[in-house]
């Protein structure tokens, strides 16, 4: 393509319907110098931002407004390990259990920069498997609270919007995480496979790496601001 | 053409760094995450426990984006399209917080029990 083609477009000899968004799309002109398939995930990762983003303004929102008491989230979520009554305890677990996470992805996209498959594979499933333990802690809490008489519309310790938020954004968060198991592995077995060695691609891999760290990266701000605050 | 060249050489390499580093910010999230429980644990309140749990929560985001997400090596186009438009949201709860008080104040006069 040069420049004389653009300047006299002409819509008449262009291609129509889903392939004219097609060409239109991957026309010469490059913005971002990483590969596509990169880009759109982080363009994916940026409108989750967003949705995260809201949840957690809106539960600012409810909490500053509600006259009734907020349930003190260390007392709510501690756990009696050993006679010891610990506070957060569950949750501090569950936040090194998923930096740990992090940890390992990371490395995993290292060793398949160098075409270590084997050793790829085995931290990537790692990290699945981490995340698995995660979810199931999450569970655990879940029913804890269920038992406990918490809905999303009704909470016997103080204010009902205290449920509300607590299955939104935990329940929305843990979803992400079910969903990026799932999505590790899968990229893992395909790594196993020779699939991105025959290509001499490994691309895929800091792709569902970036998606991985992302679900850590909003667990801080839940952290910070659910249960810390 | 060059231009598709430089793309297609960066992305055989993709992003390479010293396995190292991943370590050392692997760490340093560790300490961090034990700080930001350690304010809980150790029972701060008010406005120092707010900027504690503020201050550890953005140098995690930042190492986590920074090294792990790899944006500290990323050209600059891709970092501002990422990190301006959620500053969108900063207006949001600007205006959600601002409301607030008068929502509290109506409801402690309609609503209270």
């Amino acid at each position: 393509m040069n420049s004389h083609t653009q300047t006299h477009f002409d819509a008449h000899a262009s291609p129509r319907g889903w392939q004219a968004i097609r060409t239109d799309w991957s026309d010469d002109k490059a913005t971002f110098k990483v590969p596509a398939s990169k880009a759109m995930m982080w363009f994916f990762l940026l409108s989750d931002t967003f949705i995260f983003g809201c949840f957690l303004i809106a539960y600012m929102a409810v909490r500053s407004t509600t006259t009734l008491a907020w349930p003190n989230p260390s007392e709510v979520f501690a756990l009696t390990i050993g006679g010891h009554e610990l506070p957060l305890i569950l949750i501090a677990i569950m936040t090194f259990i998923l930096i740990s996470s992090s940890g390992t992805m990371a490395m995993a996209v290292n060793f398949a920069y160098r075409g270590e498959r084997n050793k790829t594979c085995v931290l990537m499933l790692l990290t699945a498997a981490l995340g698995l333990a995660f979810v199931g802690m999450q569970a655990f809490e879940w029913s804890t609270l269920i038992h406990a008489g918490v809905r999303p519309w009704d909470n016997p310790m103080g204010a009902a919007q205290f449920g509300a938020s607590f299955f939104m954004i935990t329940g929305f968060h843990g979803l992400h995480v079910s969903a990026g198991v799932i999505y590790l592995t899968i990229i893992a077995l395909k790594v196993k496979s020779g699939r991105y060695e025959k290509s001499g691609n490994y691309q895929n891999v800091e792709i569902a790496g970036l998606y991985w760290h992302f679900v850590d990266l909003v667990w801080v701000f839940i952290f910070a601001f659910f249960y810390l605050w | 053409m060059v231009n598709s060249q430089v793309i297609n050489d960066g992305q055989a390499h993709g992003q390479q760094h010293p396995i190292g580093l991943y370590l050392k910010v692997w760490a340093l999230l560790f300490v961090l995450s034990t700080l930001s429980y350690l304010v809980d644990i150790l029972g701060f309140t008010g406005y120092l426990r707010g900027f504690l749990i503020i201050t550890f929560m953005l140098l995690k985001a930042g190492l986590i984006m920074c090294f792990f997400m790899h944006l500290y090596w990323e050209r600059l186009a891709l970092v501002y399209t990422i990190l301006m438009p959620p500053l969108a949201l900063l207006v949001l709860m600007g205006l959600m917080a601002w409301e607030a008080d008068y929502i509290f104040f109506i409801r402690t006069i309609f609503f209270s029990p």
